[in-house]
């Protein structure tokens, strides 16, 4: 009989190391072109000093920040904030998602307000939150939730819809009850989209918290840290805020969702990896 | 093993077009441990008729009884390979999607892997049992799924084109392998397909059907020896005979001979 598997042949580890040094050097050379540039125009005088620093200044700052606990205590608020926020936003959006796709009462009634509400951009919604709810912690993980939960709750709705009829077929001619039906099939058939809601809706998470943490009244916060050095040109801040929020960004996508994708959708072939 | 008796059995279709006749009076009677293959053109209701045994579908009139109880729905005493690879939980392993019956039925987590792997063993896949359905190929996840069929030891086993989207190479090799797991199982089998060599390969009697409405044509019984061979002038006469009885049909162009 003829065998055709596909078997992941792992290269000689010299190759290997050789192969990485590659893909970093790949990886690190448009920063290095944008890296000098911005160095030229920071050196040139164009801009003043203050106001355009040079890399130097901002990683002293971010040195000196670091040091002293201010950055990692404003990192540590935010990151706070987008983990309950978008818990809950990752909570409720991934049940009523789901919940609409196996009831069509629930479709008919959340999908209307999903259609209207999810594409209005999180930040128009912030002047009314912040009149109801005041202008603290509360008013921010609120609209965080309240912003991140769509694009979770249409994307499992779209994962529940799609589940592959056949495999309701098998499962059903396996004797699937409708209960272990849901949790054995419908389940992992929509946890592709379901993750792409997630992924989306922390996107939408982030952006509106470091916005929010400009406009509200909150002492510590990576947005804030932004906002409130321009009052005293500390550009060197800026830069440094920025590229924490860059990381923190980064190490979600790299260390959380690609994880994740690698050990349930992308081992079984349900979709490509990307990393 | 159990008889099937398929009494009457009429299905209409609603298209936008109205009403079309899927399966009309359908009526015949298989034997505990028979390889029936129903065979037809496109459109005979072929696969209608075998979703109605499977209890996918109701049917309009007629009644379907399975060891003398009539067919409700779905029930654990039939097996159903369908045509899709897909057929196949992408999200677990072989063994996984092998065992699912069973766990359906409660078996405890050791036993239902050590059936499962034996049934694995049955269709010569005892290597991948770890696998991942997307590593397999088409052929193997094909014989994943009969396993999985199989595995919560059903009477009946249906099957609706289960090789035909696969190559001819594979597919022989498919027939083969089928022949030999009917030999060690006896499980009462209804086999529906296009392809007129694979039901002379497989059957012990061939159902014809004709379509617009789908009606049972003629029954053919092959009383050749198994295993078979099919370069045999005996196999090669049976195969044209069945051809000339689906000759006749409007729709005869699209049967196969092999391939």
């Amino acid at each position: 009989m003829q065998e055709a598997v596909s078997i992941p042949v792992s290269p000689a580890p010299e190759t290997r190391m050789a192969e990485r040094l590659r893909v970093f050097a790949r990886n690190a050379f448009p920063f290095l072109v944008v890296g000098t540039f911005w160095e030229i125009v920071a050196r040139s005088g164009i801009f003043p000093r203050k106001l355009f620093p040079t890399l130097g200044d901002a990683a002293h700052a971010f040195v000196d920040l670091t040091a002293a606990g201010i950055l990692p205590h404003h990192a540590i608020e935010t990151v706070l904030r987008l983990v309950t926020g978008f818990g809950i936003a990752a909570i409720v959006g991934v049940t009523l998602g789901v919940l609409m796709g196996r009831s069509r009462r629930t479709e008919d009634i959340c999908l209307p307000l999903v259609s209207i509400l999810a594409p209005i951009p999180g930040l128009a919604y912030t002047p009314l939150f912040l009149l109801w709810f005041g202008s603290g912690e509360f008013t921010v993980i609120m609209l965080v939730g309240f912003v991140s939960m769509f694009p979770v709750m249409y994307n499992s709705w779209t994962g529940v819809k799609a589940v592959k009829e056949i495999w309701l077929r098998s499962a059903q001619a396996l004797g699937a009850d409708n209960r272990r039906m849901f949790r054995l099939v419908v389940l992992p058939g929509a946890l592709p989209y379901i993750l792409t809601g997630l992924r989306l809706g922390l996107a939408q998470a982030w952006r509106i918290l470091i916005a929010v943490e400009m406009l509200a009244s909150v002492n510590w916060g990576l947005g804030w840290l932004i906002f409130g050095a321009r009052e005293f040109l500390n550009t060197d801040a800026m830069m440094a805020g920025v590229f924490v929020i860059a990381v923190i960004g980064l190490t979600l996508e790299k260390f959380v969702f690609q994880q994740i994708e690698r050990y349930t959708v992308v081992r079984w072939g349900m979709v490509e990896s990307l990393g | 093993m159990l008889p099937i008796e398929i009494r009457d059995v009429t299905l209409n279709y609603d298209t936008p077009g109205g009403k079309v006749q899927g399966v009309k009076d359908v009526s015949f009677t298989i034997a505990p441990s028979e390889f029936v293959c129903i065979v037809g053109p496109s459109g005979c209701g072929k696969s209608t008729l075998l979703n109605i045994i499977a209890g996918f579908l109701k049917p309009a009139s007629g009644e379907i009884r399975i060891d003398g109880k009539p067919v409700t729905g779905q029930g654990m005493d039939r097996g159903v390979v369908f045509q899709d690879f897909a057929q196949l939980f992408p999200w677990r392993t072989a063994l996984g999607n092998v065992s699912f019956g069973l766990e359906m039925k409660g078996v405890p987590k050791e036993e239902r892997e050590k059936i499962a792997r034996e049934q694995l063993r049955l269709v010569k896949l005892e290597k991948f049992t770890a696998s991942y359905p997307h590593h397999l190929s088409g052929g193997m996840q094909q014989r994943v799924a009969i396993a999985r069929a199989l595995a919560y030891n059903p009477a009946v086993l249906l099957m609706d084109e289960p090789f035909a989207a696969l190559d001819a190479l594979t597919r022989d090799d498919m027939q083969r392998l089928l022949a030999d797991v009917w030999r060690e199982t006896r499980k009462t089998v209804i086999y529906v397909t296009h392809n007129v060599a694979e039901a002379v390969y497989l059957a012990d009697r061939v159902i014809v059907m004709s379509p617009h409405p789908g009606t049972v044509k003629l029954e053919v019984k092959i009383p050749l020896e198994r295993p078979r061979d099919p370069l045999s002038a005996e196999f090669v006469e049976w195969q044209k005979k069945l051809l000339h009885h689906l000759g006749h049909e409007a729709g005869g162009d699209d049967m196969q001979t092999n391939g």
